[in-house]
């Protein structure tokens, strides 16, 4: 998404620079926490002891996790394709549908082992359906899709609340809401993973679409930087006009990059509703979808980079909770601070530090002040 | 005249709920005629909306609030510039980051000072904008016809509401018949115009976001400090991104945006009169359908079926001096 | 002795490693006409950006009417009087003429008595310079000479005594140009000074009095215009550089492989760039196509590589016809046999966030040998990518850099490496060595001359003159869109140097 600066070790452009921008917007968090009379440096060592202190935290921080992989990938694979896919909340959202449906539908004739799959592919296609219009209007009639995205996002709401309210919500009951799902739709846990080591969990909602999560995570990877059509996507998403001479099309690749987008977005609904609430219901979501963006830009577009920003976020969301608990003075919200933040200073202010740091680089080595010299200036 | 008192009564809240859709709309306006796109609208509504209940609460004064308002909100909007004119950060990003930092601190500070579940304390009417009764609006209110309309939808308003409709005209002549209006309409569409005519881009745009802030800050004191009587979470619940949606539909002119901020107000006036009610001809409309049509007419609008939405053409790309 | 307007002295100015201007002195007599000539990159346009404050000067100094002067921004140029025409308009398209005019310049906060001032301002200049132009019309509106006129307007209006010209003849017919030159007459008439950047030494003959050349970032001479010739010009203008000749044997042309027949190309503004051109490139054999920067050549090579729409026109690929108007497609020329090394490697030829190895096979992607099924054969792809870094000695010897970190040369021999190694029938070239050092300017042309002897039709575009001679086997001068001459190899710098300055057919004959 950007251009190439001055040449910095890897470890620095995919190590340094985004520990610099998490660690800013983490002092400029601290000084919130200081705003409310709290201590900023006690309030971080409550949040890591909630996420990662004991069993039930971890499943927590893992469950977290799991829905923010699936939002992360989303906006990742538009982004390498230089599209801005602000709708991944209303993708996930509409994809509730999907699964509402396919649950309702098989939960009392088949097991979980089969009514998953049929999930998946129905959330899947739900989401990267709300994406396809979107695309179709960039491709075909330049319609900018961070506007479109975003007005998809409100009609997908209204869209889901005419459906709970109306035709999923059982009649004898007044909730928003499908009926809860009966065995055949609910997901088996993981938490026995994290009690082999010896924890102790009472309840959580850490299920087996973490290991769906991560095998995603894998075959994006492979999508991007082992298929023909990641090649293209990232030969649009880098240059359009180098394209363009390669002959990709704009139209083709535009469309097809959104509906996998859309799909990975929808898929982030498994996890709330067969994992955790076993039920679809009113903003379900709640902004997972959003949180792909900071934690996409967070790990810089690479599906590793996205699997530890999203456990980040876990724990945020995780220790934020115990936070909320331990110092009143703090609610949860701290989390959303942060998480605009790190979208600030990981994403639009990604080149602030850059120039400081290869200043550093240059000082340290004479080799690349000469190269420094002639690429920063003639470019 | 059951009927009658109805409209009236339905064009009463129409105007009441696109007050806050037309500052914002003319607050983006400003922004985005400058060539900045903003989609921080609504994070920056949401701390004027929190910074003017908060003020006004603790200083007792309306007028404090309103202040306090907006200049959180213009300090919200100098953010979104420092990253999107100076670092030349990419402006979605940076209002998608706004909209969080608004969306979170609002609500964590809220609690931390007034432990009232992210809720300011319930203000006082003199800590809130009153209405104001026009001379003789009690006396003309039996008239038929003209009474109602005098006494209900003209006046008994809030100052706030006088200011954001006299906004529209402010903003035309500032845009159309001042020199700073010409070289903002100027850096919107083509900046190097405006730097080789000695000019400087980044405070013109900056000037242009001051004008967004101060708008913004309105619109959120007007939600917390006249439509609610003190700050509720969320309490912008998307009015951003409808005006937002406005914006595009009115094609970025002042007198357009009020009317298609009066429309969506109607949409959601409409929406609230009809729970349930079935409409003659149509039949009972889904409120849901009447809440998604200001984003579906947009959607529609941006697919090019009704007229082309031309956006300032330098709008979301960062100035950089060529070569 | 005449009262300089303006004196540049020892001005020297640097983009990173590229010096755009060393030591020019140069001075401009009050009321005349100052034309300055020179090739492509020779340095005019920044030496004038920096006397109009667009760039600062790395050292040296500027006197404008005797007084030494710190121009720091365009508001100190207009300030001391001098007023600019850029090559790209500086205008809002969708602003009246008067909105233009007064943008910057205007006399009150509010717009009403600004325009009120600048309508009379209008009128007067009207009257006195001729230049009509109906103050209330929108720019995007008008003819580009119009928006020309808009230009100089401005100036004006600024007060401006010192304007500069810079290529202002580029995008007019003949006959605005013919305007144009009438009016700057009348301005120097009336006592302004007028700087006209141009390559087109006609239009120096015609109306400067003083003439100065540039080359490669240095002030070569200045000369009185009428003293001088447009022989001498040319001569000054390419220099007598050692040619660098590439070891050749003679062009054993076959039959025709390429054809390009009635190509006719529009740029986005609608302004023909290309004007109905036909020409043959048989097997065996270099055409060179001569001319200076932004006479069609590039929307020429993009209209024949299906890159960008033409208005009309095909090429006859090995005799099968391929129409350039429809949806010609990149893809489908590519796998017709037609190799395309595009002008600009860094936003077409390559992509410069990728790997040396996945730049290796853009536009070839497709291709089985680099796929298996849907996924990307990535070591077929890496030793196909190691097998030409060693063929074409490409550095560093490494496909997984990042292809931003390879020098300019190495980048073009990547994308040589890709076209030729695909074994085309006919390969186009455009700009084979811009931004390439002198050692890979050497590869690239025994690389084109082999590609020839194995009776591959070649077709370069370049604006360098020393490389068109010394390559082709025929050369093909561009002039406004035209073929305007075709020459053998034996043709003189001077000749060929006339016919791309646009100067007539017969003159270059004698």
């Amino acid at each position: 998404m950007s251009t190439p600066y001055a040449k910095l070790p890897a470890w620095a452009d995919y190590g340094l620079i985004p520990v610099i921008n998490l660690a800013v917007a983490f002092v400029v968090a601290g000084f919130v926490v200081l705003l409310v009379g709290e201590n900023p440096f006690r309030a971080a060592a409550v949040l890591v002891e909630g996420a990662f202190g004991r069993g039930q935290g971890i499943a927590f921080t893992l469950f977290y996790a799991t829905t923010f992989i699936f939002s992360g990938l989303s906006f990742a694979v538009a982004a390498h394709c230089g599209l801005f896919n602000i709708g991944g909340e209303g993708q996930g959202y509409i994809a509730g549908l999907g699964i509402g449906i396919v649950c309702l539908a098989f939960d009392s004739v088949l097991p979980w082992w089969l009514t998953f799959p049929l999930a998946i592919i129905a959330a899947a296609a739900m989401g990267a359906l709300w994406a396809l219009i979107p695309a179709y209007l960039q491709a075909k009639r330049g319609s900018h899709i961070v506007i479109t995205t975003i007005m998809f996002n409100f009609i997908a709401a209204s869209v889901m609340v005419y459906m709970l309210v109306g035709m999923l919500k059982p009649a004898n009951s007044m909730a928003p809401q499908t009926r809860t799902f009966l065995d055949g739709a609910q997901l088996p846990k993981l938490n026995w993973v994290i009690e082999l080591f010896g924890a102790k969990i009472r309840s959580a909602p850490f299920n087996i679409t973490f290991l769906l999560a991560l095998v995603v995570a894998f075959l994006v990877w492979v999508l991007i930087w082992r298929t023909r059509l990641g090649y293209e996507m990232r030969t649009y998403g880098h240059s359009p006009k180098a394209a363009r001479y390669a002959g990709i099309s704009e139209t083709r690749i535009i469309i097809v990059a959104m509906m996998i987008s859309g799909a990975l977005a929808g898929m982030m609904a498994l996890n709330p509703t067969m994992g955790d609430q076993h039920n679809v219901a009113l903003e379900f979501v709640s902004g997972a979808g959003f949180v792909g963006i900071a934690v996409a830009l967070m790990g810089r577009l690479h599906p590793v980079g996205i699997v530890l920003a999203a456990i980040l976020f876990g724990m945020l969301y995780q220790g934020g909770a115990e936070l909320a608990f331990e110092m009143p003075a703090i609610s949860r919200d701290i989390i959303v601070i942060i998480q605009g933040l790190v979208i600030l200073f990981a994403g639009a202010l990604e080149h602030m530090f850059r120039p400081y740091v290869q200043a550093l680089f240059a000082s340290l080595s004479p080799r690349t002040v000469g190269m420094e010299a002639v690429k920063g200036k003639g470019a | 005249m059951d009927m009658f008192n109805a409209i009236v009564q339905v064009l009463d809240s129409t105007i009441r709920l696109s007050v806050p859709l037309l500052l914002a709309c003319l607050a983006g306006l400003y922004s985005e005629r400058a060539g900045i796109f903003d989609i921080g609208l609504e994070g920056k509504m949401l701390v004027g909306a929190f910074a003017g209940a908060a003020a006004a609460s603790v200083f007792h004064s309306a007028y404090i609030g309103l202040g306090m308002a907006i200049l959180i909100s213009v300090a919200f909007a100098l953010v979104h510039g420092f990253a999107s004119i100076t670092h030349r950060g990419n402006q979605i990003v940076s209002g998608v980051a706004i909209n969080f930092i608004a969306a979170g601190s609002t609500i964590m500070l809220g609690q931390a000072w007034f432990q009232q579940g992210g809720r300011t304390p319930a203000l006082a009417s003199d800590e809130r904008f009153g209405a104001i009764i026009w001379p003789g609006a009690d006396a003309l209110r039996s008239v038929p016809i003209l009474g109602p309309i005098y006494s209900e939808l003209i006046s008994g308003h809030s100052v706030l509401v006088y200011v954001a409709f006299l906004a529209v005209p402010f903003t035309w002549w500032v845009l159309f018949r001042t020199r700073f209006g010409l070289r903002m309409r100027a850096v919107g569409e083509n900046p190097a115009a405006v730097d080789t005519a000695g000019i400087s881009v980044a405070w013109l745009r900056y000037r242009a976001l001051i004008c967004t802030g101060v708008l913004t800050g309105i619109a959120g004191a007007y939600l917390s400090m006249v439509q609610n009587g003190g700050f509720v979470k969320d309490m912008t619940a998307g009015k951003g991104y409808i005006a937002l949606a406005a914006l595009i539909f009115a094609k970025w002119k002042p007198v357009s945006a009020m009317f298609a901020c009066l429309l969506f107000g109607f949409l959601d006036a409409l929406s609230i009169r009809l729970q349930g009610t079935p409409l003659p001809l149509i039949g009972k409309v889904p409120v849901q359908l009447m809440q998604a049509l200001p984003y579906i007419l947009t959607v529609i609008l941006l697919a090019g079926f009704i007229g082309k939405a031309i956006p300032p053409r330098a709008g979301g790309v960062p100035y950089v001096k060529e070569r | 002795m005449a009262q300089a307007a303006i004196e540049l002295i020892g001005i020297d100015k640097s983009f990173g490693a590229v010096r755009a201007n060393r030591d020019i002195n140069l001075e401009i007599v009050r009321g005349t006409i100052h034309g300055i000539v020179g090739e492509n990159g020779a340095g005019k346009s920044t030496l004038m950006s920096i006397l109009y404050g667009f760039y600062q000067a790395d050292s040296g100094e500027i006197r404008v009417g005797g007084q030494s002067a710190s121009i720091k921004s365009p508001n100190d140029a207009i300030a001391l009087g001098i007023g600019m025409v850029h090559q790209h308009f500086m205008l809002v398209d969708n602003f009246t003429v008067l909105e233009n005019v007064i943008l910057g310049a205007e006399s009150d906060a509010l717009l009403k008595k600004s325009i009120a001032k600048a309508r009379s301002e209008l009128e007067r200049l009207e009257r006195e310079y001729g230049l009509e132009v109906d103050p209330d019309a929108i720019i995007e509106e008008l003819p580009v000479g119009l928006q020309q006129r808009v230009e100089i307007l401005k100036a004006l209006y600024r007060g401006a005594e010192i304007l500069i010209l810079d290529e202002p003849t580029g995008v007019l017919t003949p006959a605005e140009a013919n305007h144009l030159f009438r009016i700057l007459k009348q301005l120097k008439e009336q006592g302004k000074t007028i700087v006209l950047i141009t390559h087109k030494l006609r239009e120096i003959m015609a109306i400067t009095d003083t003439v100065s050349v540039m080359r490669q970032g240095t002030m070569v001479a200045t000369r009185e215009t009428r003293k001088t010739t447009v022989e001498e010009l040319a001569e000054l203008m390419v220099g007598r550089r050692v040619l660098l000749r590439v070891e050749k044997g003679e062009a054993e042309a076959g039959g025709v492989k390429l054809a390009v027949q009635n190509l006719t190309v529009k740029d986005s503004r609608g302004v023909t760039m290309v004007d109905d051109i036909s020409f043959d490139v048989r097997a065996g054999e270099i055409v060179g196509i001569a001319g200076v920067a932004g006479n069609g050549q590039s929307e020429m090579l993009e209209a024949i590589s299906g890159i960008r729409r033409a208005v009309s026109g095909s090429v006859m690929l090995d005799g099968k016809p391929i129409d350039l108007t429809g949806a010609a497609d990149p893809g489908e020329l590519r796998d017709r046999g037609l190799a395309h090394v595009p002008e600009d490697r860094h936003h077409v030829g390559l992509v410069l966030a990728f790997e040396e190895n996945e730049n290796s096979i853009l536009g070839y992607h497709d291709d089985p040998r680099y796929l298996r099924g849907p996924f990307l054969n990535i070591d077929a792809i890496r030793d196909d990518a190691r097998d030409k870094i060693a063929k074409y000695d490409i550095r560093p010897a490494d496909c997984r850099l990042k292809t931003a970190n390879f020098s300019g040369g190495n980048q073009q021999k990547i994308v040589l490496a890709r076209e030729m190694e695909q074994d085309p029938g006919v390969l186009i070239v455009g700009q084979p060595t811009r931004g390439v050092d002198v050692g890979a300017i050497e590869f690239i042309h025994k690389r084109l001359i082999a590609m020839r002897d194995q009776g591959k039709a070649v077709l370069v575009v370049s604006v360098e003159l020393d490389e068109i001679r010394s390559l082709s086997d025929r050369i093909l001068v561009m002039f406004a869109g035209r073929v305007v001459g075709e020459r053998g190899p034996e043709a003189t710098e001077g000749e060929l140097g006339l016919l791309m300055a646009g100067v007539e057919h017969q003159e270059a004959a004698e």
